[in-house]
């Protein structure tokens, strides 16, 4: 790799692009495991990817605010965290299993 | 140096977000995720968030992802069975039509965002005291409102793992 291109700063559409990259794969994992517990895991992959754009642009715009919103989407996760874990508990212990194809009861 | 790092950690975050998808058991899932948000933490000081990244690995890589290592073994939770009917044709398809899409997301982003100066380390720092003068100022509402809604979470965890439900 050229030595140019490492010593040279990085551009900002890079982090965007990660961004995205992270994102799409976050929906993947949503859309294509069967496990409850990975598909709420690809949840927190898509809000860290939102995290990461918000603190990209607080930085092209010199100002902290985007660190503030990146904070409260952390907020809003830890909480949706504990009650989602405690759903999922329960889902446990009514039917026993964690796929979420064998828990349709609302879907005939 | 800049790029460098960018580079390596950039590479460890899309690594282990593609381990966090075909992972087939939820604990290297979880190690994956870990993986993710400790470079993502990196970027973060990269770009002058200390107070954030330090939230990061304290709050997502400590607290939550305790939480969610907690839970799979309090479930014993195995490795995922496939239930997903599906030719391997079908399967290499969806890969590919998934790396088109994102390779077209990214060219869209390069190509109609307007031309800034790159990012350099220590340009800008959103030093902790910046964050916090910020937050219990122009966002203290937000904030406060943030309380009520970790109280709501916290009685409704309790409320949800009671016996009787």
């Amino acid at each position: 790799m050229p030595n140019a291109l490492l010593n040279s700063p990085v551009p900002l559409s890079w982090y965007l692009i990660l961004s995205a990259v992270l994102f799409g794969l976050g929906v993947a994992g949503f859309i294509f495991r069967r496990n409850i517990i990975t598909v709420f895991m690809s949840i927190e992959l898509m809000l860290n990817a939102v995290n990461l754009t918000f603190v990209t642009f607080s930085y092209q715009f010199k100002q902290v605010d985007g660190h503030i919103y990146s904070f409260f989407v952390m907020v809003v996760a830890a909480a949706e965290a504990a009650v989602g874990l405690a759903i999922i508990l329960t889902v446990f212990k009514n039917r026993g299993t964690l796929m979420i194809d064998d828990v349709n009861s609302m879907k005939y | 140096m800049t790029a460098l790092i960018f580079l390596i950690f950039a590479g460890i975050a899309v690594f282990c977000g593609i381990s966090l998808v075909v992972q087939t058991h939820p604990i290297a899932s979880a190690l994956s995720l870990i993986g993710v948000m400790g470079s993502l933490a990196v970027l973060y000081l990269q770009l002058g968030g200390e107070f954030i990244a330090m939230a990061q690995i304290i709050v997502y890589a400590g607290a939550i992802m305790v939480l969610f290592v907690f839970v799979i073994m309090l479930l014993n939770a195995g490795a995922e069975t496939s239930t997903f009917q599906a030719s391997s044709f079908v399967k290499y398809l969806g890969i590919v039509l998934l790396a088109a899409f994102l390779g077209l997301i990214s060219f869209i982003i390069q190509a109609t965002l307007p031309k800034t100066e790159g990012v350099v380390f220590g340009v800008f720092q959103g030093t902790t005291a910046d964050v916090g003068r910020k937050l219990f100022t122009s966002y203290l509402l937000p904030f406060e409102v943030t309380s009520v809604l970790i109280l709501i979470a916290l009685v409704g965890a309790i409320v949800l793992a009671r016996k009787e439900i």
